[in-house]
């Protein structure tokens, strides 16, 4: 109960600065919503037919895994100027203090992601509300357990100009290697086994499978589990990350 | 309200230890506004960090407002309030919102927590700028706001690290005023760090100093003051080595120095001893064309006790 009010406090504190001025949202959105527009049309004369089905999921995980791993940046300056600390005195769960951002960060993705379906949609993919909200689900999952990792990221570095290059740096090769401009399937051959290793490869399949609406398929099944898996993972991460003692 | 037994704190760096707080014992009673006084890098910080559960101690033991801080630091955070060296309110919230949030965290009801806001608004001269975003406020509002933040539960207990850094002397003074208030009309037991002789004149009926990790000495401001080398007293006759004969034979007189016209010596409690000093030149004749008296700084309390000035101590590099 008390972790609950505690969360409500620090996921409303989280969000203000978001939905009081929106542009912050659009911002997050442009980048998939320009893969949308300028290289998907691309894809629809290299590909064929089914090119949108193909391509949208992909940017659903590239808008999620963008957004939740740039998360801590909204963490850094509280830890350098003395919020962070005023909130570690106060008797407030460090729970609380993590799970509230991450439900705000979560809260944005959702909204991202409708806007993006939505977009996708009128330029042609096509899919049943009952996908959308699994692939949704599915996605809110990835950016709790990525905005977690990004959050312990945070906690450790603590700078944005030595944060921003490592992200760069690992999220360039994870995305590539996901899949999600071009199918792996043409890959050379120690190309696609790097990309076997990538997580994120089983996420955006079990997205494309559940945006066809192959929910039982294996893609679904292993992408849910490696998504939970993940998940779960990374919010024991960023849990400890946030506990610690800070020096 | 603090009671610290062989407090000390060992950072682990590149696989050395650098011990930071070398087991300090701190007796602070109720209502007490008390000082620690020491350079950077003297472990103030680090013990302050401590006593307000931020810092785990690496030994001794502690009971903060009545709750042990190793065995219930949440109750310890329940009953003290805590202004760090730096900005408590995030740049992006409104700052009565920010406000409202941090009294909730600390248990109030929504219509509890409002007015107890606004009240501390109204008090702390930040009325005007309640519905503003933190980031627009000057030095001097963000300090009041962070001891705004750091009192809204009411605790007993309020620790403030370094609250006049930055500030210009206006927004000081100010920010004085309500720290002293904050004991006068609250009861607040206050406990404060600085490295700044004015604000532990300002605002400290006790100081502790603190240097490499460990306290070196303790006392009154006043009394830390006249142990060491009493007043300098500065006097300009007409007849200067017949006031250095007359004045060298007052009991406790040291470092009596003839400059031109200019006699100076220094004597605990100088205020009492120049007049007996000036009524006896003149009966000679020997007329007193000026008069100082300087009551010993902190800076010589420091000076004596390490040898080193407060300024040089800052200057030396800080082990990290």
């Amino acid at each position: 109960m008390q972790l609950a009010r505690q969360t409500a406090l620090i996921l409303l504190r989280s969000a203000r600065p978001w939905y009081r001025s929106p542009i912050a949202v659009f911002v997050g959105l442009s980048g998939p919503l320009i893969y949308l527009v300028l290289f998907g049309p691309l894809l629809k004369s290299s590909l064929g037919g089914d090119s949108w089905q193909w391509f949208v999921p992909g940017m659903l995980m590239q808008l999620t895994v963008f957004g939740a791993a740039y998360a801590g940046f909204s963490l850094t300056p509280e830890l350098r100027n003395g919020v962070m600390e005023r909130l570690w005195v106060a008797p407030v769960s460090r729970t609380a203090l993590l799970l509230g951002r991450v439900l705000s960060d979560v809260a944005q993705l959702i909204l991202q992601g409708v806007l993006l379906l939505v977009v996708a949609v009128l330029f042609g993919f096509h899919t049943s509300l009952a996908a959308m909200g699994l692939a949704l689900a599915l996605v809110a999952v990835l950016g709790a357990g990525l905005s977690s990792a990004s959050y312990a990221l945070a906690l450790w570095i603590r700078e944005e100009n030595r944060f921003a290059p490592l992200l760069s740096m690992l999220l360039l090769p994870l995305m590539l290697l996901s899949g999600v401009l071009l199918p792996m399937e043409s890959a050379p051959g120690w190309l696609h086994t790097l990309s076997r290793i990538n997580p994120l490869t089983y996420v955006v399949n079990a997205l494309r499978a559940i945006t066809t609406q192959r929910y039982a398929a294996d893609e679904t099944l292993i992408g849910l589990a490696v998504t939970i898996g993940l998940g779960v993972a990374c919010a024991f991460w960023g849990l400890r990350a946030m506990a610690r003692e800070q020096t | 309200m603090i009671k610290v037994r062989g407090l000390a704190k060992t950072f682990k760096a590149r696989r050395t230890a650098v011990p930071a707080v070398r087991g300090v014992d701190i007796d602070v009673a109720e209502g007490e506004m008390v000082g620690f006084l020491g350079p950077n890098g003297a472990g103030k910080s680090t013990t302050l960090r401590m006593l307000a559960t931020l810092l785990r101690p690496t030994a001794g033991e502690a009971v903060i407002a009545g709750c042990d801080l190793l065995s219930d630091p949440g109750g310890v955070r329940l009953r003290i309030g805590y202004v760090g060296q730096g900005n408590g309110a995030g740049t992006g919230q409104r700052v009565r919102e920010e406000l409202v949030i941090q009294a909730r965290l600390y248990g109030l009801r929504p219509a509890a927590a409002l007015l107890r806001v606004d009240e501390l608004l109204a008090r702390y001269e930040l009325e005007a700028l309640a519905d503003r975003m933190v980031g627009t406020l000057s030095g001097g509002q963000r300090r009041r706001l962070d001891i705004v933040m750091g009192v809204l539960h009411k605790p007993g207990l309020v620790f403030l690290d370094e609250p006049s850094t930055a500030l210009d002397p206006q927004s000081r003074n100010n920010l004085w005023q309500h720290i002293r208030s904050l004991r006068d009309e609250h009861g607040c037991t206050i406990f404060l760090t600085t490295h700044y002789l004015d604000e532990v004149d300002a605002l400290c009926e006790r100081i502790l100093i603190i240097d490499d990790g460990r306290i070196i000495s303790e006392g009154t401001p006043d009394g830390l003051k006249a142990g060491i080398s009493g007043d300098l007293v500065t006097l300009a006759t007409i007849d200067p080595p017949a006031a250095a004969a007359a004045a060298a034979r007052i009991p406790d007189v040291q470092n009596v120095t003839l400059d031109g016209p200019h006699l100076r010596f220094r004597v605990p409690g100088g205020d009492a001893v120049v007049p007996e000093l000036m009524r006896a030149l003149e009966s000679y004749g020997n007329n007193v064309l000026s008069v100082q008296i300087q009551r010993p700084t902190l800076d010589d309390v420091f000076l004596t006790l390490t040898g080193r000035s407060l300024r040089e101590a800052d200057a030396a590099p800080v082990p990290s």
